[in-house]
């Protein structure tokens, strides 16, 4: 391995704080448009960079691209970067989202409210760091990072709903931090070690009278992370975050409860996977209930919707219910699926908190609410019917009409888009289970159940918001929009696109990244047995 | 002193919980300060008590770990010090900014219609 791919490791984490602080330096507020540029320039950056990261952890025999180690310490003793196929992918998911966002809010939105540049970038070391940390306490440190910035961030703007929402939005994650310390610290108490690799390859040697106290540190660590992956009972904070967010904000806050769904997979198949010992599979029944919960309060509670803002605030906790029970199942082939369906509808998510904005533009706040009122009580306006003949939709209309058809058809999971796909690739994969196994369970069938009907809760949702927006409303006059607003929305649904037309080679791709997290002696083996010198690289520690 | 710690952590994270479960913004933000007290205590509690020990190796000492402290959990309790009082700091500015904005210092921003 060259040198300069070695540093290649922490670039994701080193140059958005560089960003973020030479922005900082320069004088914040008062110049903008360098800043402005330098996120741009920044991001740009990070996508080539997570491409670039992602090309080699595939060629790699093991998948595991490479360990980098702070200041070059041994592995167990010192804080790794681990790059391997799932994170190099969820650094490239991140990244290309970023991307959308910070042109998206080029247009208006950074001038908005203050520090717009420096916390977003402050936001993707955060996220960027979480992905690659091989060690669970500096996982806490990233996430405290993420957190810090996605305050300022949830605040953007400022406002009456935005100052509420985000008062609930930080108590419950400083809470849920309180967790995450206790959890970890309970797991450092009973194992001495706080390297996932470490970790997992003690978890099966633990005594059987502290078994106890470890499984319920690693329940509290779990609780931590399903409250940002937004997990039912606890996903009450998220709709009216995720509604009150501006649109670049809550479009790059769709990779947060990834996150959390991120370290749930990643961590619970290397701690408690088949290798474990007494404590394998610990928790699955869990994940796979709570996720089907998630689904179905998400579902409910996007037919509930009355604006399109809280409906895409919804489709976030179907999409984190699917993947978190997807994981809880437990086999190979549903990972994969999960996988796909996460990145797809991240993507498609995205893209509808931006384009929501665009829709909104042309009319009166409240307008969403009052249609609702109005359909409830059946009072109608066939008065209207009339002059509703003829109109031309004009042209910026029609893309927007169109981008939304997209989006719907990527979120609630129908055919020809990549969210048909995902969801085919998981039940064909719940519904086949490894041979030897005792045919299909209970749980697939009910997981099935779960996922269609919430597919076709979000098609009446969706197409309801798609009818009031597009067709049903004569006097909205036509939005403005600007061909940089646009392109970043038209952008994310072309990667959903492409990601339908080379589902071969990208499911192959989940397929292997699968494998190696379901079997995770590799990764434990190039965490730990990277022994080898390299050139000294150090960076201050926390 | 195993018992006073842990009456400690006790005492403090429950009165801790109860104080984030009240309606005022005021007594959450002590609730939160209460409960990462306790948290940081549990922390070096598990690293285990050691009366007397030094945290790092002392000159003419290495090699013998039982001697020491274990300096992990003190180095984690400092950073877990340093990133909720930064939080808490944060947290303090919404809380002046939603008194500000909505006039009353209940956590849902309205009275309760009584």
């Amino acid at each position: 391995m060259s040198h300069l791919s070695d540093q290649l490791m922490i670039a994701p984490v080193v140059l958005p704080l560089l960003a973020g602080a030479v922005m900082l330096a320069l004088g914040g507020e008062r110049r903008r448009n360098v800043n402005a540029a330098l996120n741009v320039v920044s991001t740009f950056v990070l996508v080539g960079v997570a491409i670039a990261l992602l090309r080699t952890a595939d060629a790699a025999p093991t998948g595991v691209m490479g360990v980098y180690r702070l200041g070059n310490w041994p592995a167990p003793f010192a804080i790794v970067l681990v790059v391997d196929r799932l994170s190099a992918l969820m650094l490239l998911l991140t990244s290309l989202l970023a991307a959308a966002a910070v042109v998206f809010s080029l247009a208006r939105w950074h001038r908005v409210g203050v520090l717009f540049h420096p916390l977003f970038q402050f936001l993707l070391m955060g996220i960027n760091g979480a992905f690659l940390t091989g060690d669970l306490f500096n996982l806490f440190v990233f996430f405290e990072v993420l957190l810090a910035a996605s305050y300022g961030l949830a605040l953007y703007g400022s406002g009456l709903t935005r100052v509420k929402a985000g008062l609930h939005y930080i108590v419950i994650n400083l809470a849920a931090s309180l967790l995450f310390l206790i959890g970890v610290s309970l797991i450092y108490g009973v194992s001495g070690t706080l390297n996932m690799a470490d970790l997992a390859a003690r978890i099966p040697a633990i005594r059987a009278e502290d078994r106890a106290l470890l499984e319920a540190g690693a329940g509290i660590l779990g609780i931590a992370f399903l409250v940002k992956a937004g997990m039912w009972p606890l996903c009450f904070w998220l709709p009216p975050t995720y509604a009150a967010a501006s649109p670049p904000v809550a479009s790059i806050f769709a990779i947060l409860t990834k996150v959390g769904a991120y370290i749930l997979l990643r961590l619970w198949l290397l701690l408690f996977g088949n290798d474990a010992g007494a404590s394998a599979q610990f928790g699955g029944e869990w994940l796979l209930l709570g996720g089907m919960a998630t689904i179905a309060f998400g579902a409910i509670g996007s037919l509930a919707a009355q604006d399109m803002a809280r409906l895409a605030a919804f489709s976030v906790l179907v999409s984190s219910g699917t993947v978190l029970a997807a994981t809880g199942l437990g086999q190979v082939d549903v990972t994969s699926g999960a996988l796909f369906y996460l990145i797809s509808s991240t993507l498609g998510l995205g893209a509808f908190f931006l384009l929501i904005e665009l829709v909104e533009r042309g009319r009166e706040p409240g307008a969403d609410v009052l249609a609702v009122t109005r359909e409830a009580y059946g009072e109608d306006d066939e008065m209207e019917d009339a002059e509703e003949v003829g109109i031309a939709i004009p042209a910026t209309m029609g893309v927007l009409g169109l981008a939304f058809l997209v989006c719907a058809l990527v979120i609630s999971g129908l055919p020809p888009l990549s969210g048909f796909i995902a969801k085919f690739a998981l039940l064909t994969a719940a519904l086949n289970p490894p041979a030897g196994g005792s045919g299909v369970s209970g749980a697939a069938w009910a997981f099935l159940v779960v996922l269609i009907l919430s597919g076709l809760a979000s098609l009446i949702a969706m197409t309801r918001a798609g009818i009031r927006a597009f067709w049903a409303s004569p006097d909205r006059t036509v939005p403005r929009v600007r061909l940089i607003e646009m392109a970043p929305v038209v952008i994310l649904l072309i990667l959903c696109a492409m990601q339908t037309i080379e589902a071969g080679p990208i499911m192959r791709f989940m397929q292997a990244t699968a494998q190696s997290l379901h079997a995770p002696q590799d990764y434990v083996r190039g965490v730990l047995g990277a022994t080898a010198q390299r050139p000294t690289a150090s960076v201050g520690g926390t | 002193m195993e018992m006073l710690i842990a009456l400690g952590i006790g005492a403090l994270a429950g009165s801790g919980v109860w104080l984030i479960l009240r309606p005022r913004t005021f007594q959450v933000i002590i609730g939160l300060s209460l409960l990462s007290y306790s948290v940081n205590l549990f922390i070096l509690a598990m690293g285990r008590l050691r009366l007397d020990a030094p945290p790092v190796l002392a000159v003419r000492a290495a090699g013998d770990p039982a001697q020491f402290a274990d300096p992990l959990p003190q180095a984690l309790v400092l950073t877990a010090i340093v990133i909720s009082f930064a939080t808490t700091a944060l947290f303090l500015v919404v809380l002046l900014v939603s008194r500000g904005l909505t006039g009353t210092d209940h956590v849902d921003g309205r009275e309760p219609e009584s």
